[in-house]
């Protein structure tokens, strides 16, 4: 796809979130919203996936670590047509498949279920090495907030992922600069993310954009050609991204738009799809 | 039926130890088994495993949560992962993420969990798991097993391979006497056996009370006391038929248990006959509260977990 078409979609993507989150009257859109264009650019352009056979044996897999950020996750897979935009609507709702974190059994297209922070990356982790024990040439890829690595397993993880060398392995640390109580910095810094990551044994690649696809593209590009050490991807991101109100705002990591909120949100979205179309 | 003689056979081995062996054994068969450790291999007895297939060992070094991560991602990618480490690490360090990792998605995860209760001995109590199996037994959808002796241990973990789905299985690290030698020996998960009949008292018992509970019946009989014992291998899902009609025939229940009366096979046993029989239940294990260091011999005995303290404890329910 082209950086235009990657833009539109990721557009629609952000406004799948919006309308999710929305109904549900609850859910997490900042986090959401800063990786819409990560989302985006995985399932639409790097893995390979079949959205009619999605658990085709030799796909890539997807771990979300940062599991609360499934609106992202579900209005990517709507939208790449693994199930109706149209059920973004019964996220959180008694009875839907959509649960607030992934759930593997019942959504079509989730590697994995999440929601537990610092988790997912070990259970990526424990899938690049199934597959460089069976000789399968999949690539997993996981996505982690920038919060999330105040959890100690990411650092176990990562020892193992730099010590078993598993370069079929792309993590994502999603640097929007916000967590639930406020600043990372200040809440208690994980900075300098790079270093860490680079002292574990991995390839680090600071994507300085996270929106912008070209930079994107070569990052993951950087990542796929990477032998013999994992690669992290440290992608600086705007939280909220997309939505004028939510953008840099740490009171929009978990909480939803009311009515006229809403209305706000998706006039700033159409205005975006106007200047792109 | 096992002969009451058979407590007193001689033949001694821990469960941890028929746990590498079976694993070495089915690792033949089937090469999608895999074995992680957390930087114990010496101690749980995987090393032999390890011996006989090093690309299917990982060690995840002294980190088991991640290594519960790594099992997950295993089993998604169609291998058969045992993840070993002493029952305190493995169901009580680890718990949130086996809950979460392998419990919710229902993974293919074995969790082979040794040192187990008390007979951890010299340790002492930071290390003396009482908790695991009521910690593994609340997770919707795992297996619970805690073999006897060596021949249950061995039928456990090829039950456990044989199984879709996530189990655990508790091994002790003291050598135990081997009940269960018998040409008619089956195994069946969710499946208890009457090693004992009797008409006066069941004795239900997991892991190394079983041998205790045999050894108590046969003090109970010079007593005239009829005590059947049932040795329940499968915690969760438990066997509560063969609970129950043993309840309905004796009409009192004692539960043995190398764990805490609370939430272990006590539990699981006086959820079963509230419902459907209510019985009176004697509870016998570690009574809230800790262990302490001391040899095994020495612990089971000061904790009334050995023959003679279940002989007591029962005498003293009874009375």
């Amino acid at each position: 796809m082209t950086n235009l078409e990657l833009q539109k979609m990721a557009n629609e993507v952000r406004k799948g979130i919006v309308t999710g989150v929305h109904a549900a009257k609850a859910g997490h859109p900042g986090g959401s919203l800063s990786a819409a264009d990560i989302y985006t650019y995985l399932y639409f352009e790097e893995m390979n996936i079949d959205p009619k056979d999605p658990k085709k044996a030799d796909r890539d897999r997807f771990v979300l670590s940062k599991g609360h950020t499934a609106p992202g996750l579900y209005s990517t897979l709507a939208n790449r047509g693994y199930f109706p935009v149209e059920d973004l609507v019964t996220l959180r709702k008694l009875g839907s498949y959509l649960q607030g974190h992934p759930c593997m059994q019942h959504v079509p297209g989730v590697d994995m279920s999440s929601g537990s922070l610092g988790q997912g990356i070990s259970v990526a982790c424990g899938i690049a090495l199934g597959a460089k024990m069976s000789n399968a040439d999949y690539r997993v890829y996981t996505l982690l907030g920038d919060g999330e690595i105040e959890e100690g397993q990411v650092w176990e993880a990562s020892m193992f992922a730099g010590h078993r060398k598993l370069d079929n392995l792309c993590v994502i640390v999603d640097n929007n600069g916000l967590q639930i109580d406020g600043k990372i910095e200040d809440v208690c810094s994980p900075y300098p993310i790079d270093k860490k990551f680079e002292a574990f044994n991995f390839h680090v690649i600071n994507l300085a954009d996270a929106h912008d696809f070209d930079q994107i593209r070569a990052a993951f590009k950087e990542a796929r050609e990477t032998k013999g050490m994992p690669t992290a991807i440290i992608a600086h991101s705007l939280k909220g991204k997309g939505v004028s109100f939510m953008e840099g705002s740490v009171d929009w990591h978990g909480k939803a738009p009311n009515d006229e909120e809403y209305a706000v949100a998706m006039a700033d979205l159409e205005k975006i799809a106007q200047q792109l179309a | 039926m096992a002969d009451v003689k058979t407590s007193k056979v001689v033949s001694k081995v821990a469960t941890r130890e028929s746990y590498g062996n079976a694993l070495v054994e089915i690792g033949k068969e089937n090469p999608n088994l895999v074995v992680l450790d957390a930087d114990l291999a010496a101690a749980t007895k995987t090393g032999v495993f390890k011996k006989a297939f090093p690309e299917r060992h990982i060690d995840c070094g002294i980190a088991e949560c991640n290594m519960t991560g790594i099992a997950a991602g295993l089993s998604l990618t169609g291998k058969i992962p045992f993840m070993s480490s002493f029952a305190m690490f493995a169901a009580g360090r680890a718990f949130e993420q086996v809950r979460n990792s392998i419990g919710y998605p229902h993974l293919n995860v074995k969790i082979g969990a040794t040192h187990a209760g008390i007979t951890v001995g010299e340790d002492g109590a930071s290390h003396q798991c009482n908790e695991d199996i009521a910690l593994m037994r609340t997770i919707p959808g795992m297996v619970v097993m805690c073999p006897a002796d060596d021949v249950e241990a061995k039928a456990a973990v090829r039950a456990a391979v044989e199984y879709e789905g996530p189990v655990y299985i508790r091994f002790g690290r003291a050598a135990v006497p081997v009940i269960n030698d018998r040409p008619d020996y089956k195994f069946e998960i969710g499946k208890g056996t009457v090693v004992r009949e009797g008409t006066d008292v069941t004795i239900v018992a997991t892991g190394i009370c079983v041998d205790s509970a045999l050894g108590a019946a046969e003090m109970l009989e010079k007593d005239g006391i009829s005590a059947e014992v049932i040795n329940i291998c499968t915690i969760k899902p438990l066997d509560e038929e063969i609970i129950i009609n043993s309840a309905k025939k004796t009409g009192k229940v004692v539960t043995a248990e190398e764990h805490s009366v609370i939430g272990g096979l006590g539990s699981a046993v006086c959820d079963a006959l509230c419902k459907s029989y209510p019985t009176p239940v004697c509870k016998i294990g570690m009574q809230d509260t800790f262990g302490e260091s001391g040899s095994a011999a020495a612990l089971v005995e000061k904790y009334k977990l050995d023959a003679k303290g279940v002989y007591e404890q029962v005498k003293t329910f009874l009375a």
